[in-house]
């Protein structure tokens, strides 16, 4: 994001004196304009200019050649026998793009450059190296490894700005804290120095001159020539009906030379705004660009041929572009061609708006430049940057939008510094195509501002502010509450009342704005699904689970870890197109899938016992057609619209689970604690049953990824679908495969309840209360050897309706297997509970409700123990 | 006059008192409240001395009954209140013993049961919804995974608008022979305000916490998956002044009566004016201080209008928090990481409340 270069910022606008970096942030950041970083001076000591007296190339036995160089650092140079500081210093170089007679930058011992590397004279390659000949990385100005940076040549006839012993650090801009700041999308203009200024002056007051304007030029904007350089924009395929390039501006400077250095000054400011300097045509471009935010092209004038045409790329077309990067092209993106042979638009000169091509750029051979400013459709110029991956300078400032009434001045401003700095001589051939639309005119109500921010702004502060953003305010013809706005060119993003009404609010200042608490109408609370969901959480948590949160993010063959069959719901896995790694491409279709990785996670960072639960939303295709129509917002869709967009997206009902590994209860001074089994797995399913109001049925089921033989399904009654149960969940010890696959510990246990189906199956009606008897309780144990088939639960059943009304309740009270009762058989023993709501039970009614009871269970094969 | 046999008559005053001084040396001699049992059978029994001369009196002549009576009532009285009196010292005794005794070491561990814990995250979010709920707005929900017109084109993000890029996204990949499939998961709660616009009747004030999905990497600051709440209220005259009056509350009830907020401007595709929102943070590291705590702004008239709302008639506010943010603020959380990798230490030191 863009530099702001106080003394650059200062040709533009009155900057305060003595302010501090922090607050020319805090200022800009009253407007809007984010502080992103302050960069502090990384290199401190001496680093000073120095001359190479001596460079004698030294090859070693490691095969590099080193430079024993002498170089003169004026006043830092070593004392002579007088004590007066003459002798040249001997410093060891290993970069050779330096002769002779050249001007370097030289850190002296004692000197810390970045990453804290201190300079010190030492011995090495057979010498004592009295200091560092820097590198432009080496002093933290970028990345460029290309060797030394040369200040100045020493054949170069032209003297340079500086001396021998100068401060290199002033000289490089090393010493000065910079600002980078963060412009959002909405404000392209303020990618320049041009904008922050603008923005600056709304903050402080500062008198501001916007160099953009062609009125605040230093001479007067040449008019269009006959004979300028000819260009046709010639535009097959528009995107949402937009031309690509509605202006052109060509120049021409003739004679300039090539090798004139770039002025020491911009060298500097492009450094500090985080470019390189690499030649005066490139350089002033660049410069421009910074300033004005007017994206620049200079093209050798021999390699064009006119006329340059402005179109779409056919299928096909390839260009290789500054970045030597050979690109094969897309029909949408747009294209600077020009026309040699006659053939018009037969050679592709750029990317428009993005990247130049390699085969027209300025050279060190190029005397005539022809200068492109230019206007191009900010959806095109983002869609082709993203498209080939290049979000240039230029790229960036045209897709956030780009002062369409800019190229002429901004041209206007790249000869000028091209006659000054390289010699050249302005033609008087201009050419500029102009189909910049009209700007129509924005209405705004003068109590807008007041309606939506809440402040009784006057209509002087209204109109006030509207002229300092650059808008032309008009009072409407037939109506004197409503003005109308002519926004300036620079501000593509003001296109309604609202947008003009946010200038207004932010630059008056939002600490104006006096907090009023809204009354809201009376709610409803939270709802039945919301409460519920946390009486489960909680009641999971004070039975001894931890909550849990994992990704949703599964693997390719999760389902087949699991054991999922072919056919299940959970293996409609919806998958990412750019998921963060290719090892999980896949969105959970249950909460177990990423629960059990959880638990394994916790169990390698040396938990024993592990009870953990989550409740989440699980993502299942089902029938869905997982293709959603793409609609345009600022319309509500038709029904049919929203049905297909309903019809897209996938299941995503909630699910808890659970997974225990190891002891739910500890051990201790007390004795050995407990191991969590398949039963307290299945009582926490029916726990959280409970919770909803349900009283679940448990029967024995086939489930992966749990033990065939230990898996329960969880049921409830549907509280609409008359006599319906509803299986809602599964519990119990999870498949010994399934575990090993996974780590974990074999007799692991897990439940997982399908919540959203529990909450609909379950009754939402009040308890209806049974009378609470006072009458005495009978007690009356039975015992039932039956085969291992028959399940505890059916014997129960089979008790309780056959002793009829009178039972009150029937518990398991012991298991018995042994010798005594054969193999393959078990004993039951119960214990009942019998009452009447109106009598004392006599010694017939208990009988009446044991033989009832005993001919109940004889009908699964059990016989009453003896 | 003494019997022959030895036997106590009910005449003989000093054999009486003899007796009576017996037992109660016996009584004071008795320790336990076993060996006071025998005392008591020695000299109170059916059998003892003193029952016997009471059974012998009605053997006596007539005249001397009444000073029978006179000298063994009396003399049995005095042995059984000493008794009494003894029963009780002997009992308090032995209560006071026994409680001692049965002392225990009350510091043991008593954790047999092992409580487990709430995720600060989720609790966060519950005490979020409550202080919306508080305020009479409700808490709304959305899925995870949006069709691209609710998380984009309807909050006026436009398909090559540059904040579509702003936040890297996860898309869905399309169905065979298709080249997209229009879905991603949501990449702010945002996308539910357009689900309710279009549902809700106004006027409608509605908070929505929920998780949201980007494609970072997991680091000590980001996640790919976190937690934002957002609020919406739509309405006729509600201003900044109101959007300003719910985030100064809301900051008070997580951060305390210190807490404030600052507004900066910004920008928000689905919001016009736009604003950032800072909080007035007393206990940031190093001294209070303003930090960034999430958006805000007047819901931009196209997102009314996506929702078939008239901009003329309704205004509306919405706001975005992280809960991540809010949750690492207020605990003094360093690493992202801590909470999202699932190690249940983490949440152990919450408890049930935060």
């Amino acid at each position: 994001m863009p530099f702001v270069i106080r003394d650059w910022l200062a040709e533009h606008v009155v900057v305060r004196p003595d302010e501090t970096t922090e607050q020319l942030a805090a200022a800009l950041v009253r407007m809007g304009l984010e502080e992103e970083a302050i960069h502090r001076a990384s290199v401190t000591g001496p680093v000073v200019v120095g001359r190479v007296l001596s460079r004698e190339p030294e090859p070693q036995k490691n095969g590099k050649t080193i430079n024993w160089c002498q170089v003169d650092v004026g006043s830092h140079n070593d004392l002579d026998d007088a004590g007066q500081p003459t002798v040249a210093r001997g410093i060891v170089c290993g970069a050779h793009n330096f002769v002779e007679g050249d001007w370097v930058v030289v850190s002296l011992p004692g000197a810390v450059l970045p990453g804290g590397f201190a300079i010190a004279a030492r011995k090495t390659y057979g010498h004592v190296s009295d200091g560092m000949i820097c590198s432009a990385k080496e002093l933290g100005l970028g990345e460029d490894q290309d060797g030394i940076i040369v200040l100045h040549r020493g054949d170069d006839p032209t003297e340079p700005d500086f001396a021998v012993g100068d401060d290199a650090l002033e000289l490089l801009g090393l010493n000065t804290e910079t600002l980078e700041i963060n412009v959002t999308p909405d404000r392209g203009y303020c990618f320049s120095v041009r904008g922050v200024a603008r923005e600056y002056s709304h903050a402080t007051g500062g008198d501001f001159t916007d160099p953009g304007l062609a009125a605040n030029l230093s001479g007067r904007l040449p008019e269009p020539t006959a004979d300028g350089f000819a260009v046709q924009v010639a535009d097959s395929a528009p995107i949402h009906g937009v031309a690509g390039c509605d202006r052109f501006v060509t120049r021409i400077v003739r004679g300039v030379n090539p090798k004139a250095p770039t002025p020491r000054w911009m060298a500097r400011r492009l450094e500090q705004a985080g470019m390189r300097s690499i030649s005066i045509a490139v350089d002033v471009t660049n410069y421009v660009m910074l300033d004005l935010g007017q994206p620049l092209h200079a093209y050798d004038l021999a390699q064009v041929s006119a006329p340059i045409v402005v179109r779409r790329a056919r299928a096909g077309e390839t260009l290789t572009t500054l970045d030597d990067v050979e690109r094969r092209l897309d029909t949408q993106d747009l294209l600077i061609t020009d026309s040699p042979d006659g053939g018009e638009g037969s050679r592709v000169l750029g990317l428009a708006g993005v990247m130049g091509g390699a085969s027209s750029e300025v050279t060190d051979a190029t005397v005539d430049v022809l200068v492109e400013a230019a206007h191009f459709d900010s959806i095109t110029v983002a869609r082709t940057a993203r498209r080939h991956k290049l979000p240039s300078e230029a790229a960036k400032r045209f897709e956030r939008g780009v002062d369409p009434q800019l190229p002429p001045v901004a041209a206007q401003r790249v000869v000028d510094l091209l006659v000054e700095f390289a010699g050249g001589t302005a033609d008087n051939a201009v050419s500029d195509l102009n189909n910049v639309p009209e700007p129509s005119a924005i209405d705004l109500p003068l109590g807008e501002p007041a309606r939506l921010v809440g402040v009784d702004y006057t209509r002087e502060q209204i109109v006030s502010v509207l002229e300092q953003i650059g808008c032309q305010v008009a009072p409407a013809a037939d109506n004197a509450d409503m003005l109308e706005v002519l926004p300036p060119s620079w501000r593509p993003d003001l296109t309604g009342a609202a947008e003009l009404v946010e200038e207004i609010a932010r630059i008056i200042g939002y600490d104006q704005i006096v907090p009023v608490l809204p009354t809201a109408p009376a709610g409803r609370g939270l709802t039945r699904a919301q409460q519920l969901r946390r009486s489960v959480a909680r009641t999971l948590a004070e039975h001894g689970l931890v909550e849990t949160l994992t990704y949703p993010f599964v693997a390719s063959d999760v389902n087949d870890v699991l054991d999922i069959p072919a056919d299940d719901p959970r293996r409609g896995v919806v998958v990412l197109r750019n998921p963060l790694g290719d090892d999980r491409p896949g969105l959970r279709t249950s909460i177990l899938a990423t629960l059990l990785d959880a638990t394994a996670r916790n169990l390698a960072r040396g938990a024993t016992d592990v009870a953990v639960f989550e409740s989440g939303l699980v993502f299942r295709s089902g029938d869905h057609t997982l293709s959603a129509p793409a609609l345009p917002g600022g319309t509500r869709p038709n029904d049919d619209e929203l049905a297909a967009l309903a019809a897209a997206i996938p299941d995503q009902p909630r699910f808890v689970a659970g997974v225990l590994v190891g002891n739910i209860w500890p051990t201790g001074w007390w004795g050995n604690g407990r191991v969590a089994d398949y039963t307290d797995a299945i009582e926490l399913a029916r726990t959280v049953a409970r919770r909803v109001g349900s009283e679940a049925t448990v029967t024995a089921t086939e489930r992966a990824p749990w033990h065939p033989g230990r898996c329960a399904a969880i049921a409830i009654d549907s509280a609409w679908e008359d006599g319906q149960s509803v299986v809602i969940g599964h519990a119990g010890e999870l498949h010994p495969k399934v575990l090993e696959r996974l780590g974990l510990p074999a007799r692991a246990v897990a439940f997982e309840i399908d919540f959203d189906a529990l909450l609909e199956h379950s009754a939402d009606e009040p308890v209806q209360a049974d009378p609470v008897s006072t009458f005495p309780v009978t007690k009356e144990d039975l015992a039932f050897v039956v085969d291992e088939s028959v399940t505890a639960a059916a014997l129960a059943a089979a008790i309780e309706v056959g002793g009829g009304d009178l039972v009150e309740s029937v518990r398991l009270f012991d298991i018995y297997r042994g010798e005594a009762i054969g193999n393959g058989k078990k004993s039951l023993a119960f214990a009942l509970r019998l009452r009447a709501v109106d009598r004392t039970l006599t010694a017939e009614d208990a009988v009446h409700v044991r033989e009832g009871a005993i001919r109940a269970a004889e009908t699964l094969g059990a016989a009453l123990r003896a | 006059m003494p019997t022959t046999d030895g036997e106590l008559s009910p005449l003989d005053l000093p054999g009486i008192e003899r007796a009576v001084t017996q037992a109660l040396d016996d009584i004071a001699a008795a320790t336990t409240l076993d060996e006071l049992k025998e005392v008591r059978i020695a000299h109170t029994s059916e059998r003892s001395a003193l029952a016997l001369a009471n059974r012998a009196i009605g053997a006596l002549p007539r005249e001397d009954k009444a000073q029978a009576g006179k000298n063994l009532g009396p003399a049995r009285g005095r042995i059984n209140q000493a008794l009494a009196r003894r029963k009780d010292e002997l009992e308090e005794e032995r209560d006071q013993r026994v409680i001692a005794e049965e002392a225990v070491d009350v510091t043991v561990p008593t954790d047999r049961v092992v409580a487990g814990a709430r995720h600060p995250l989720e609790l966060m979010q519950e005490r979020v919804a409550d202080f919306f709920v508080a305020m009479g707005w409700e808490i709304a929900e959305g899925p995870e995974l949006e069709a691209e017109w609710f998380n984009f084109d309807a909050l006026n993000i436009a398909v090559d608008h540059p904040s579509r890029q702003m936040q890297d996204s996860f898309y869905v990949a399309p169905p065979l022979g298709q080249t997209d499939s229009n879905l991603v998961l949501r990449t702010q709660t945002s996308s539910v305000q357009v689900r309710e616009l279009l549902t809700r009747d106004l006027p409608l004030y509605i908070a929505c916490p929920g998780k949201v999905f980007r494609s970072d990497e997991l680091d000590a600051t980001h996640s790919p998956v976190f937690h934002q709440v957002e609020g919406l209220a739509v309405d006729r005259g509600l201003t900044m002044a109101h959007l300003k009056g719910v985030l100064d509350h809301f900051a008070k009830a997580l951060f305390g009566d210190q807490a404030k907020t600052r507004l900066r401007p910004s920008f928000f595709p689905f919001t016009e004016p736009s604003a950032e929102m800072d909080l007035w943070f007393p206990h940031k590291k190093g001294g209070p201080g303003w930090i960034e705590w999430g958006g805000c702004g007047m819901v931009n008239p196209n997102v009314l209008r996506s929702a078939g709302i008239d901009p003329d008639e309704y205004t509306g506010f919405a706001f975005g928090m992280g809960i991540e943010r809010s949750v690492m603020l207020r605990h003094s959380i360093a690493d992202m990481r801590d909470m999202v990798e699932g190690d249940v230490r983490f949440a152990r030191q919450f408890g049930m409340e935060i």
